[in-house]
């Protein structure tokens, strides 16, 4: 059973290769989602996207900048006092360790991932700024089922992906939908297939708009650990302006009345 | 005598702190027309006060290691007291300063600041403005992250294009074969010490110069030509306290947009904090697009335009080093744009789309079309240095003044 992974990896590789040397081709553009508008404000949210986070992707991907403790306080798991509930914590959130200070580390080996996948599956503590809030929730609505990639899903986001389809018994089976190009090249012209969209094919545990919601939580809370500090940035930001404006007319003031004299 | 007036004659019996005092701000007179383009002397000296004490504090929780340099600075967004808002107020300032130093060029070019006697105050300042971009450069590795990385690439790379010693040459720079930790370690120290050594020496020098020399103001006209009878240029004031209070209601203002950046929009949309940074650096793996940051992109578009690697490396050196003679190039007599005819008002405004333009297309990926325009933006540049000493004569001025007007 060791060894069988790489084996499926390498053999639907040469799959894959030998199709796209084929004169049809199945290549894929790329999409964008739109996610709805994220709220950093809703704790409820954030908590349950932890919850999916740490039940779904905290297997392959860390969040290593994010520490238990902060993440505890912004999201509200503390009791009337503010103090962090450190049991709650351990019992459904902490998988890996049992030290609330530390940061949400992955217990896979990089080596092994990089084996198993062909990459290691990054860290996500920053994944929505580097790629944007809708392309991470249109990651994770839009795998298809495709037989010749290595987990037997195709995503039209990031086409090409070694990740496997994590959520999809719980949001069911896609498949992709089709539009033929006519491609003019120096030999004559070929028809190229490419993948524009995508349908639902089999009902998963979740209706669409739970499965919706699941995902808008999750990719809240990603939004949450790339910029912990937004909400208390945005408030001090507030005052600070308010004071600048009321520096800034007191000083011009000021001025005003120096340059009385100047003619 | 108060205990105040004591120890300040005791300091001034040693130290020349008030003819000092009186030279340079109490009795230093500038005229009385400065307007709004004369704000951004001041502000980049303020500008670069921020950056160097933002600088240290970020200096004390950033460690300069290949494996460590992007988590310490997530370390000091994340566990330090407040380190997020000197995190900001460093890569605002970087924006910030590039922003107020063009301004500050821009008004020279306006109003003949270049043109003697102040060549040297000039010159200084292409140098400043030249170390600025160096250590604009060597700081934008630091972060260890994508962009960071592949930025050093591209630009190191290029001095290999110098025939014959080219690749040791970039080899050296690099102090390895490609750049590495190695260079993370001494563009550290560039960073952190030789540039702001060497900025803040030329800035001391720069002053000196002008206040050598006095300022020169929008009408382009000699304060000193007339004096009362104390000596003091008649359309003079001294700077202080007019000019200091004037400056600080500038910086109020400027502070209000600095800080509605660093506030509520530090990654400004991208181009302050560039989206691939947010990842580290991963030698196996180029980023689709590479450019630098915004303030450097108008050069790097020029380098871009010409497809050979060693003529499009020389013309990027000479749009920088064009600057230099400026002051021998415009053969204008006036000083002043005010006084300037429709002809040099028109080939002024042309540089300066010219200059958007190809700081613009520098940001985006290069297309035959998008090249194209490179090309012709460049040469536009070129032509309105190359042009001058004819485009400045034939000009139809107007009659300058004596005295100065408002």
């Amino acid at each position: 059973m060791q060894h069988l992974l790489p084996k499926i990896l390498l053999s639907s590789m040469v799959v894959l290769g030998s199709i796209v040397l084929g004169v049809a081709h199945a290549a894929q553009s790329t999409v964008t989602i739109e996610a709805p508008e994220m709220n950093p404000n809703d704790k409820m949210s954030l908590q349950r996207g932890a919850k999916y986070f740490m039940n779904y992707c905290s297997g392959c991907h860390s969040l290593e900048y994010m520490r238990f403790s902060r993440l505890a306080k912004d999201i509200g798991i503390t009791d009337a006092q503010g103090n962090i509930l450190e049991e709650v914590m351990k019992k459904d959130l902490m998988f890996n360790t049992d030290k609330v200070g530390n940061t949400l580390s992955v217990a896979m080996d990089k080596n092994d991932a990089k084996e198993w996948f062909g990459v290691a599956p990054p860290d996500l503590t920053l994944e929505t700024r580097l790629r944007g809030v809708d392309w991470v929730y249109g990651f994770l609505t839009t795998f298809f089922v495709d037989p010749n990639a290595p987990w037997g899903v195709n995503n039209l986001v990031y086409p090409g992906t070694a990740m496997p389809n994590i959520l999809g018994a719980l949001q069911g089976d896609q498949q992709p939908i089709y539009q033929t190009e006519t491609v003019e090249m120096e030999g004559g012209s070929i028809q190229q297939q490419l993948v524009i969209g995508v349908k639902p094919a089999k009902n998963g545990l979740l209706s669409p708009q739970e499965f919706d919601q699941m995902v808008y939580d999750i990719v809240n809370f990603l939004s949450y650990t790339a910029d912990p500090g937004k909400i208390e940035r945005q408030q001090l930001g507030v005052f600070v302006l308010l004071f600048l404006v009321i520096f800034t007319l007191f000083a011009y003031l000021l001025k005003r009345e120096y340059w009385k004299d100047v003619h | 005598m108060s205990k105040a007036k004591g120890l300040l004659n005791w300091i001034d019996a040693r130290f020349p702190l008030i003819k000092t005092w009186n030279d340079h701000i109490g009795q230093y007179y500038t005229p009385k027309n400065f307007n709004f383009w004369y704000f951004f002397g001041s502000l980049s000296l303020l500008v670069l006060v921020i950056q160097i004490v933002t600088g240290i504090w970020l200096t004390m929780n950033y460690v300069p290691s290949g494996d460590r340099a992007f988590s310490s600075i997530e370390y000091i967004m994340r566990d330090v007291d407040m380190g997020w808002l000197i995190r900001y107020a460093h890569t605002t300032g970087a924006s910030a300063f590039f922003l107020v130093v063009y301004l500050h060029m821009f008004r020279g070019i306006l109003y003949g600041s270049y043109r003697k006697p102040r060549e040297l105050v000039w010159i200084i300042g292409v140098f400043i403005f030249l170390a600025l971009m160096a250590e604009a450069f060597f700081g934008y590795l630091l972060p260890w992250g994508q962009m960071s990385f592949w930025g050093a690439q591209v630009i190191t790379s290029l001095f290999g294009a110098i025939p014959f010693v080219g690749n040791e040459l970039a080899t050296f720079i690099r102090g390895d074969f490609t750049v590495s930790e190695v260079t993370l370690n001494r563009f550290f120290a560039f960073h952190v010490i030789m540039m702001p050594l060497i900025i803040v020496g030329l800035v001391f020098l720069h002053i000196v110069a002008l206040h050598k020399v006095g300022s020169n103001n929008p009408d382009g006209i000699e304060i000193k030509a007339h004096k009362d009878a104390n000596g003091h240029p008649l359309d003079g004031i001294p700077f202080h306290p007019y000019y200091t209070v004037k400056d600080l209601w500038g910086v109020g203002v400027f502070l209000f947009f600095f800080c509605l950046i660093l506030f509520f929009f530090p990654e400004g949309g991208g181009y302050f904090i560039e989206k691939p940074n947010f990842e580290p650096a991963d030698p196996l793996k180029t980023p689709t697009h590479i450019a630098p940051l915004w303030y450097l992109t108008p050069f790097y578009s020029i380098l871009r335009a010409i497809p050979d690697k060693l003529i499009g490396v020389m013309a990027m050196a000479a749009s920088i080093a064009v600057f230099f003679v400026l002051p021998w190039l415009d053969r204008g007599p006036v000083k002043s744009i005010r006084y300037r005819g429709t002809l040099y008002k028109t080939i002024l405004a042309i540089f300066v789309v010219s200059f958007f333009g190809l700081g613009y297309l520098g940001t985006l990926e290069p297309t035959p079309g998008r090249t194209l325009f490179a090309q012709l933006f460049s040469i536009i540049y070129f032509a309105f240095f190359i042009m001058m000493p004819w485009y400045t004569k034939w000009d139809k001025t107007k009659p300058v003044p004596e005295r100065i007007t408002k």
